[in-house]
């Protein structure tokens, strides 16, 4: 069990923001995607309750730069140069998923986007855009 | 009887207190240690302290990213907060975030937002996050909120049915 996704998912679990968060990870061939059980500290607005926005955030940037580093065949995590996150539902007190599409790699930086969602693939509680600065000894 | 309005609530004398109690109330601000250290007008220092369990990069030591994306959230909403008159719970729009380099390793984060126009609707808010000065950023935020979006949903409302609180379709 040597493919990059395989050793990229075992990355990820040593990240300790990662178990910070209690992220896991599954893919299916080159395509990853990222879990986040619910918890009571991932919560902004208790009153609802919400997920905080900054945590949904973080699991899409960390699906993002775990999906670039297999999709380039790289042993690293890229370096983030700029996200841009919209929210467009508040995150439920239940699992969210997140997945990322490589939309362009060049020499350097790459674009990426993500989307995080919850009980319905196709009602995104928030999406993200980002630039990612690739590893430059892999080349 | 004309009366003046009333000041931003930002220029209140117990506001430092009420906002670091809102920092509290929120279970991802305690997670993460983060604290209000400062407010002024409709602007809010915060600080998020340095831990093991945050780190980004094990080899580096370098803080993850998405622990500056919250703080920056967190802090830019407050700073939404205090530049209102009577004070309301705001939801992010959107967030936009530059980085400038890696925070150093070991060292706690600090951020200051300010919140530069504020309408009915809508809060637009700037953020820069550093060690030492803004000069010397870690990263810049821009962000925008939709003032009390919660409005018309109940406590509660995520508790229910998937769509209770959200739009029905």
């Amino acid at each position: 069990m040597s493919e990059p996704q395989d050793r990229l998912a075992a990355a990820l679990a040593r990240i300790p923001y990662a178990r910070f968060l209690g992220v896991r990870a599954e893919s299916m061939g080159d395509e990853l995607t990222l879990i986040l059980p619910y918890s009571e500290h991932l919560v902004g607005n208790p009153l609802l309750p919400a997920l905080h926005g900054g945590v949904v955030g973080a699991l899409m940037e960390l699906t993002a730069i775990t999906q670039l580093a297999i999709t380039n065949n790289s042993e690293r995590f890229p370096k983030t140069i700029d996200i841009g996150v919209e929210f467009l539902r508040s995150g439920r007190p239940v699992e969210t998923y997140s997945r990322a599409r490589v939309v362009k790699i060049g020499r350097r930086i790459a674009n990426v986007q993500a989307e995080a969602w919850q009980s319905q693939r196709d009602e995104p509680i928030a999406t993200l855009h980002g630039h990612f600065l690739l590893d430059e000894e892999e080349g | 009887m004309e009366m003046s309005e009333p000041p931003p609530y930002g220029e209140g004398a117990d506001v430092l207190e009420r906002v670091r109690t809102m920092m509290q109330w929120t279970p991802q601000g305690r997670a993460l240690g983060m604290e209000v250290i400062r407010i002024e007008n409709a602007k809010v220092w915060g600080r998020a302290p340095y831990k093991p369990e945050l780190v980004g990069d094990p080899e580096t030591g370098v803080i993850a990213g998405g622990v500056i994306t919250t703080f920056l959230d967190q802090l830019c909403g407050m700073a939404a907060v205090l530049a209102m008159r009577e004070p309301a719970i705001v939801a992010t729009i959107d967030l936009r975030i530059d980085y400038m380099r890696p925070a150093e390793p070991g060292r706690d984060i600090l951020a200051e937002a300010h919140c530069y126009k504020i309408g009915r609707n809508v809060a637009f808010v700037r953020a820069i996050a550093y060690e030492d000065a803004p000069e010397n950023a870690i990263a810049h935020a821009t962000a925008a909120f939709m003032v009390n979006p919660n409005a018309a949903r109940r406590f509660g409302a995520n508790l229910g049915d998937k769509n209770s609180g959200g739009k029905q379709r």
